[in-house]
């Protein structure tokens, strides 16, 4: 009943609607984009270095001549799947984690909570030093993994405090008369209520792991060159951006646009979810 | 001479909300008008208004008049002088009133010396004065005591002090008792009786509560959606009704003295200020209307002395002489089953033997150390029998919330016996804990906090039905929902989207889900209007026939109580003091408590009201931390002061337990000197003969 429910009032949601048309948008641009475009990523034109956008490089080129266009559509299939997938990760682990800790109580919520505070106050950078030579030429997911293990602990604090408020109302009280098992009270009427900070988070997420895999690249990690994501463009973009503006105004464009889509959908499912707005 | 005069006054909200549409009445010197109205009916933004107390961006229009002098409009600075001089006001929620961080002493005085030029050892002097006349014990003592160190009760009646501090002509009280207990609302209705005779002011009452109304005003103001409806002498309204609307407030409201059988509610909702209906507002709810009522809003009209009424078939009421019971239908409730059989032959679905529950009292930040024990539940026992509903009534802190709990948790109790359905909670297992948990259900008090706000209906009440693995979940909730009066089309709607009767109604078809034996009904109606109130109740009284169910009732209210139960358990500080049929402990309480607690609940009879004496308790409930020995009752009992003393050692060495009374079958309390005494009805007239 709540999913078809939610359903309904999603896709009668106007920005829902745009944010998902937005989003779609932008995944067809970013994986059918490239077959429209006269260069491959991987070609180097050696006229051109530096170029600015003209009819043949639609976007430009880079220093070493490589097709803007071509370049920034190849970074962003990157970029949408890991931003999506590190906001997933992240909210979820933070969700459950937090939710857990504050309804249970007792030795779970220590141990958690130690858990939690361990690795905010350990220096994410010197794990991922230890860590990066293990993984180096493993699967890209693992590095979904990573972004996705330093960007939770904050947010399950916030929820566990949460939790524990709404661990004291009534229905949540009746469902356990109910005897309905506690992990599913949790996953049914203490995340649901919380929705609303888990999507903002969640949206807030997105934006965050594109920019943070760029500075994890610096550690010879994740996406390494020649292979190019949005943060490593915007990051190098960013150093000539007077100079050379389409190298950095493509690629942050275009993560604005995906983190503007990401926004609408997310206020679209908040109130799609939250029963007291009309829409 | 009128003091205060209001005419047509009007306030809006914006985006054309109209909270109040034309309210205008007199108050005259040592007069108390009573208001009454549901919640959302405008009787309080009208006192708001008359203060000048509405947030900025309220549009008042129309004319308040004191002394002859324009209220409205008038200047900040020149109303803060009226205000608490001229008029003070008395809220529901005294706490909001003091500042924390002042003693009460100091903040009567601070009163005292803004409106009046006074030397500041005079006007603390004048603060203890208030506080011994509103019954304060030891008021030089504390005077000097902070806001958060007062009992309800107190702080409320320190409140009054505050308010008539400056010899008011007008006191406005806006639900001065609701939220105290009746002992203590009792008390406080007492003092403000005082303080009127004190300062001979005019008194503007406002509250849902009929009875409060009928022993202490000498005329009626009835508001309904924004505007007066009715408006007359005391008796006339309650005795005389001639507004629908009036008439079936009256007859919705369950009486202590069990004056009548079947409560009659008023079918729907008020109506929404944004979405009135066009003629009449009540004409949505009102089986008399006829289709020249939507034609246009009635007027207030007058009808003879003192009476005015906006309904437009007014003169026929009153031609026929019409009663709340002719006007509304009568609800048939189909008689139980069960009760045929006599008790003693039934099954026992709860029995609770020495139960106890005590907390540790903790203190400390850091490291928490034990420094006593609450005595939450001190030993009780009790036997529901199958068909049958036993009321645990008590004030705030006599252990009934905690008793319920460890009914609903089904563990182990620390000590004493817990037996639903024949099965000993400390002997359960977890699947049987949970199979028992489908037989043993809970409907809450706040309808609102207790179904997700998050979940639409529909699922919240195939919650239960998916947990247990039952089949056909759809078709059982809508079977669900029409069974409790709502349409199977609203399972999609969220709580948010129903009204509190409707929500209640809702939180009983979940409760009903897993067709259970008992249901312990948590205060189910006291957080709900009057009018709703009555049709929770038939439902409540219709389903336990029809279904054979079993009720555990905890309630405050003893009107509910005396309609709903079948017995009744009175709880006094984790033990209890009285338990037995209904009709005996009503009719005939023999515990001094049970005494107090009856004869301090209001009458919805204004003639009754004014003939009846009060047995009134002094001081507030021990702490629970500490409980007095022997008789935990005697620090309040009234019986016990006219005790000789070596009667009185009895009581103070040795507690006594629940005894059954010799002249009755099914009633017993635990009190040395029991004494079966009639004391709803009691007048100083009986006492005479
Ligand atoms: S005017 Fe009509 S609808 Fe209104 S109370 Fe009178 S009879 Fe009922
Ligand atoms: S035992 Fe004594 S103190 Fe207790 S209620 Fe009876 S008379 Fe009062």
């Amino acid at each position: 009943m709540r999913s078809k429910v939610v359903l309904g009032r999603l896709l009668r949601n106007r920005q829902a609607r745009y944010g998902g048309i937005a989003l779609l948008l932008l995944i067809a641009l970013a994986y059918i984009g490239p077959y429209l475009g006269a260069y491959d990523w991987t070609d180097k034109d050696f006229l051109a270095f530096l170029s600015p956008p003209d009819a043949d490089h639609w976007w430009g080129t880079t220093s070493i001549g490589q097709d803007m266009y071509a370049v920034t559509l190849r970074g962003m299939q990157k970029s949408i799947v890991i931003g999506l997938l590190v906001a997933l990760f992240a909210t979820g682990l933070a969700a459950l984690v937090g939710a857990f800790a504050g309804y249970f109580g007792g030795w779970v919520d220590k141990l958690l909570m130690w858990g939690v505070d361990l690795l905010l106050v350990l220096p994410s950078f010197l794990i991922i030093a230890i860590i990066s030579p293990r993984l180096r030429g493993a699967s890209w997911l693992w590095f979904v993994v990573l972004l996705a293990a330093f960007a939770w602990m904050i947010t399950s604090r916030v929820v566990r405090s949460m939790t524990l408020s709404l661990r004291e109302r009534e229905y949540v009280q009746a469902a356990l008369y109910m005897g309905i098992p506690r992990w599913k009270i949790i996953l049914r009427h203490i995340v649901p209520n919380l929705s609303s900070l888990l999507i903002i988070d969640a949206t807030l997420n997105v934006s965050g792991a594109v920019i943070g895999e760029a500075a994890l690249s610096f550690f010879g990690f994740g996406i390494q060159p020649p292979d190019v994501s949005l943060g490593t463009l915007i990051a190098e973009g960013a150093r000539n951006a007077t100079g050379y503006p389409w190298l950095f105004a493509f690629p942050a464009g275009l993560l604005v646009l995906l983190v503007l889509a990401i926004n609408l959908i997310g206020d679209g499912l908040r109130d799609a979810l939250d029963p007291g707005s009309n829409s | 001479m009128s003091i205060l005069e209001v005419r047509d006054l009007t306030v809006t909200f914006p985006g054309g909300i109209q909270a109040v549409r034309g309210v205008s009445y007199d108050v005259a010197q040592g007069e108390v008008l009573g208001i009454v109205g549901e919640s959302g009916s405008g009787k309080s933004v009208t006192s708001l208004a008359i203060m000048g107390l509405l947030p900025q961006n309220a549009v008042v229009s129309g004319s308040v008049k004191l002394h002859g002098q324009e209220l409205l409009g008038m200047d900040e600075g020149e109303l803060t002088r009226v205000r608490g001089k001229a008029i003070s006001m008395i809220f529901q929620d005294p706490l909001s009133a003091f500042t924390p961080v002042y003693t009460i002493g100091d903040q009567i005085a601070e009163a005292v010396r803004v409106h009046q030029k006074v030397g500041k050892d005079k006007a603390a002097k004048r603060a203890v004065e208030l506080l011994d006349l509103v019954g304060i014990p030891h008021p030089d003592v504390r005077a000097k005591a902070f806001p958060h160190e007062f009992s309800g009760g107190m702080r409320q009646r320190a409140m009054i002090a505050m308010a008539i501090a400056n010899d008011p002509d007008l006191l406005i009280c806006d639900e001065p008792t609701t939220a105290l207990d009746v002992t203590i609302q009792a008390q406080v209705l007492e003092v403000l009786k005082t303080a009127q005779a004190e300062t001979g002011a005019g008194i503007v009452m406002i509250t849902h509560d009929l009875g409060v109304i009928a022993g202490m005003a000498d005329r009626v103001l009835v508001m309904y959606a924004g505007r007066p409806v009715e408006q007359g002498v005391v008796d006339d309204i309650y005795y005389r009704p001639r507004m629908p609307y009036t008439m079936g407030l009256l007859a919705s409201i369950p009486r202590v003295d069990g004056e009548q059988d079947t409560l009659v509610p008023i079918e729907g909702n008020p109506p929404s200020p944004a979405a009135l209906p066009p003629g009449c507002p009540f004409a949505p709810r009102c089986p008399m209307h006829i289709d020249a009522c939507d034609d246009e809003e009635p007027p207030l009209t007058q009808i003879g002395g003192g009476r005015y009424v906006a309904c437009i078939r007014s003169r026929e009421i009153e031609h026929k002489g019409m009663t709340g019971a002719d006007v509304f239908p009568v609800p048939v409730i189909p008689p139980s089953d069960v009760a045929r059989v006599p008790r003693e032959e039934r099954e026992t679905v709860l029995e609770l033997d020495n139960l106890v529950r005590h907390y540790p009292l903790m203190k400390g930040a850091v490291f928490k150390r034990r420094v006593g024990t609450v005595h939450a539940v001190d030993g009780i026992t009790f036997d529901i029998a199958e068909g049958e509903t036993l009321a645990l009534v008590g004030e705030s802190g006599c252990g009934k919330t905690t008793t319920l709990q460890q009914i609903m948790q089904l563990t182990p109790p620390q000590s004493g016996r817990v037996v639903v359905l024949g099965k000993d909670s400390s002997k359960l297992d977890k699947a049987a804990r949970k199979a028992l948990r489908g037989d043993l259900q809970i409907v809450f008090q706040d309808p609102m906090a207790a179904l997700d706000p998050r979940m639409p209906v529909g699922d919240i009440i195939a919650e239960p039905l998916r947990a247990h693995g039952r089949k056909n979940v759809p078709q059982r909730v809508a079977e669900l929902l029409t069974l409790v009066g709502l349409a199977p089309e609203h399972a999609e709607r969220y709580p948010q989207q129903f009204s509190g009767g409707q929500r209640q109604r809702i939180g009983i078809a979940r409760a009903l889900a897993l067709e259970p034996k008992l249901i312990v009904l948590d205060e189910p109606v006291s957080a709900l209007d009057v009018s709703i109130q009555a049709g929770v109740i038939n439902l409540l009284e219709e389903l336990k026939n029809r279904l054979g169910l079993s009720y555990l009732f905890v309630a405050h209210d003893l009107a509910v109580v005396r309609h709903l139960a079948d017995r009744v358990a009175v709880m006094y500080l984790g033990r209890i003091a009285e338990i037995g049929a209904v009709e005996n402990v009503y009719d005939r309480p023999a515990h001094p408590y049970t005494q107090a607690l009856l004869s301090a609940i209001p009458l919805p009879d204004p003639e009754m009201e004014r003939s009846r004496k009060r047995i009134l308790l002094e001081g507030d409930l021990p702490s629970p931390a500490d409980p007095p020995s022997g008789c935990r009752f005697r620090t309040r009992c009234p019986k016990f002061a006219r005790l000789s003393e070596a009667e009185k050692r009895r009581c103070v060495d040795e507690e006594p337990s629940v005894a059954r009374l010799a002249r009755a079958k099914d009633h017993g309390a635990a009190c040395h000197y029991a004494e079966e005494i009639e004391v709803i009805t009691a007048s100083e007239h009986q006492e005479e003969q």
